[in-house]
């Protein structure tokens, strides 16, 4: 066992990977000397050198654009997006180009690449650095997405992630960067696309991803000492979805409440509680119930950042209701 | 003394330079209010670490903002508090918002990145780089059909000039002979990629030369030159000439609050704090005969100033969470349904 941080693990899987497959580089802004926004790829310049870590201009459209013709020629990119925010810039090289190509040529070839961002609030940047845009992402066919919400995940599914054939966001959470854990790298993982079950208890599912999982774990123990037994089942890719473990654990409890930090409205959780209100109708004794970020803005005031998304005293509160 | 003594001392003093005086002036206020700001962030009183100082830059904001006029808009970049600043921004309303408190300009709800003041043409600050470009092409646009004889003026830094949105916003501006002006802050640095790293093309004017508007890149260290320049560049731009206005110096620190630039060099940066605006400004008004001591005077009552900024934004509330639905949406629309009330909604029909 080490004890390692996202972040850590993160580089670690990154390192590792690069190792084994030469055809893997970085290519993003400041990944390189300056060693990542946020100090993912610290240090990574100097075991592989610039041409395997790619510091490139401000000029998102092409970064993705770029890492999808390499991609289509033999190479292995990993190109990092600064922000999850700046998405929209690259949206059609994302969702027009990235995401079809194998689908509009025939099969003919597909788009290895992973596109690393991060997202999420909790260090008070303002409506512009602070979101959570992943339904923009599952809403593409084509796009997998990951969102690793332990230190074990991050390297993990960023390694799994590299050995995908089609394109993988693969979404950090800015709080999350410093989380430490004891991890055992060498213990085989949970496959690609198989949710984690963290906890299990016979009175509510709680449903969620990245950072939430944090929070709906502290709601977990608090919900416990009240002799309330949450299971808690962490999706970990979005894409693919793992519904199986979902309406398995679904069908034997019959309350379920899904979590996420994005905005309510036709967010990742409102796909979720539709499918579970569809497929698991039978089993279902209460309204699948949405804890999520709400539809606004997010403000650079701690206060209201904080107010903007679920806490764990609301997971608590809300899973408290629905079982009483 | 006060400042209007200050004032008539010097219009009766011949030997003033009172154009470089005032210029100085304004300069020493942007240093002065980034220098608090910069303690602000230490004492932990800032909204967040996201804050990026024009320390090196304020020739720049100074120059263009005085060949500006009432009614002029503009957009700004994440550094834009000096450009604020120098279009008379109240520097109380400034301080709060950059302390996330609900007197601030934007009720504390932007932050740093995000402050501006509509009644004063600042149609923005903004955190994505290039964002705020192409607003200035339909503020043009605006003023033109209204012929309101106004301009619009983007301010952004070097770093945007690898994003295609400026050149798509300046070949319109130029198409379409608009009263635009594009100003980039060229501080050598987009966080620690020097500008050489990231271009070959580094004789920025000349791309906006190649779009057919007026480009000039101008060293900024004499705050002088730059203002003469911006005043060309607006006097065209105000008859339908857009023009593009590069200003070089140096981004005294690091990129954010947080980056203490490992990857530059101490020599490097000791040169580069030698250019320095404020300084030279100094020194050319003191060898035209003004005393320090008039200059410390000025220094002294703009530092007052800025503590009174200070004490304002820490004496102020942050915004109540009863206002996080504000302004989501115009005035009397239908506010977004909170998700404790939809909850409660949800759960209380059983
Ligand atoms: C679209 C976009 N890409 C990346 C960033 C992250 N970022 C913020 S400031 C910055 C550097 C900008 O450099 P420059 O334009 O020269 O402005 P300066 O910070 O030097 O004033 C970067 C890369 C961002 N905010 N927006
Ligand atoms: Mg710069």
């Amino acid at each position: 066992m080490v004890e390692l941080t996202y972040r850590d693990a993160l580089r670690q899987a990154l390192y590792d990977a690069m190792i084994e497959d030469e055809s893997i580089f970085i290519i993003g802004e400041e990944v390189g000397r300056y060693g990542g926004a946020y100090g993912v790829t610290k240090g990574l310049i100097d075991k592989f050198g610039p041409e395997r870590l790619l510091d490139t201009p401000i000029s998102e459209p092409a970064i993705i654009g770029t890492a999808i013709g390499a991609a289509m020629s033999g190479l292995r990119p990993v190109a990092e997006l600064m922000y999850v925010d700046f998405i929209g810039m690259t949206m059609d090289q994302l969702g027009n180009q990235a995401a079809k190509i194998r689908y509009m040529f025939g099969g003919q070839i597909g788009v290895p690449l992973v596109l690393r961002t991060q997202g999420g609030a909790g260090r008070s940047a303002g409506a512009q650095h602070s979101q959570s845009l992943e339904a923009f992402i599952m809403h593409t066919p084509g796009l997998r997405l990951a969102m690793p919400a332990t230190v074990s995940d991050a390297y993990h599914l960023l390694r799994q992630s590299l050995t995908k054939p089609d394109p993988v966001v693969f979404i950090e959470h800015k709080s999350l960067y410093s989380l430490k854990e004891d991890v055992d790298l060498s213990i085989e993982p949970l496959p690609w696309g198989k949710a984690a079950v963290r906890r299990h208890g016979s009175d509510i599912v709680i449903v969620t991803y990245s950072r939430q999982l944090q929070f709906v774990m502290q709601a977990a123990q608090a919900l416990s000492k009240q002799n309330i037994e949450a299971t808690v089942i962490d999706l970990r890719t979005l894409n693919p979805l793992d519904f199986d473990t979902i309406r398995k654990e679904v069908e034997k409890v019959g309350k379920v409440l899904v979590v996420s930090e994005a905005v309510l409205t036709s967010g990742v959780a409102s796909e979720l509680s539709a499918r579970i209100s569809e497929e698991c109708f039978d089993y279902l004794t209460d309204p699948v119930v949405r804890v999520a970020g709400e539809d606004c803005p997010i403000s650079v005031s701690a206060d209201l950042e904080a107010g903007s998304i679920p806490s764990p005293k609301v997971i608590e509160e809300t899973a408290k209701r629905l079982v009483m | 003394m006060n400042m209007t003594e200050i004032k008539l001392k010097h219009i009766h003093d011949a030997r003033t330079n009172s154009r470089l005086e005032d210029l100085y002036r304004q300069m020493r206020r942007v240093r002065t209010f980034e220098e608090r700001v910069g303690e602000l962030f230490v004492r932990g009183q800032s909204a967040g670490s996201m804050l990026h100082l024009s320390i090196g830059e304020e020739s720049a904001a100074v120059g263009v903002c005085s060949a500006m006029k009432e009614g002029d808009s503009f957009t700004t970049h994440h550094r834009g508090h000096g450009i604020f600043l120098s279009r008379g921004a109240n520097p109380n309303l400034m301080m709060a918002e950059i302390a996330g408190k609900e007197t601030g300009y934007c009720k504390g709800k932007g932050g740093s990145m995000h402050i501006a003041d509509m009644g004063l043409g600042h149609l923005g600050a903004n955190a994505i780089v290039g964002g705020g470009i192409p607003a200035v092409v339909g503020a043009g646009l605006a003023a033109k059909r209204g012929k309101t004889g106004a301009i619009s003026v983007a301010f952004f830094g070097d770093g945007a000039m690898q994003q295609g949105i400026l050149y798509e916003s300046m070949n319109m501006a130029a198409l379409w002979d608009l009263p635009v002006l594009f100003v980039c802050i060229n501080n050598q640095y987009g966080m620690g990629t020097r500008i050489d790293q990231a271009t070959k093309a580094t004789n920025l004017h000349e791309r906006a030369i190649a779009l057919g508007l007026n480009g000039i890149s101008v060293d900024g260290l004499n705050v002088e030159t730059v203002q003469e320049t911006a005043q060309k560049l607006t006097d065209d731009a105000r008859v339908g000439k857009p023009g593009f206005l590069a200003v070089s110096c140096y981004r005294f620190f690091g990129h954010a609050r947080m980056d203490k630039s490992p990857y530059r060099s101490e020599e490097e940066e000791t040169e580069g704090r030698k250019r320095d605006p404020v300084l030279f400004a100094r020194d050319n008004i003191i060898k035209e005969g003004v005393s320090d001591e008039v200059l410390d005077i000025i220094d002294q009552s703009i530092s007052d100033e800025m503590d009174s900024a200070i004490d304002f934004a820490i004496s102020s509330s942050p915004p109540p969470l009863s206002s996080m639905f504000r302004d989501v949406y115009g005035p009397n629309e239908p506010e977004p349904e909170p998700v404790q009330t939809r909850i409660n909604r949800i759960l209380a029909r059983e």
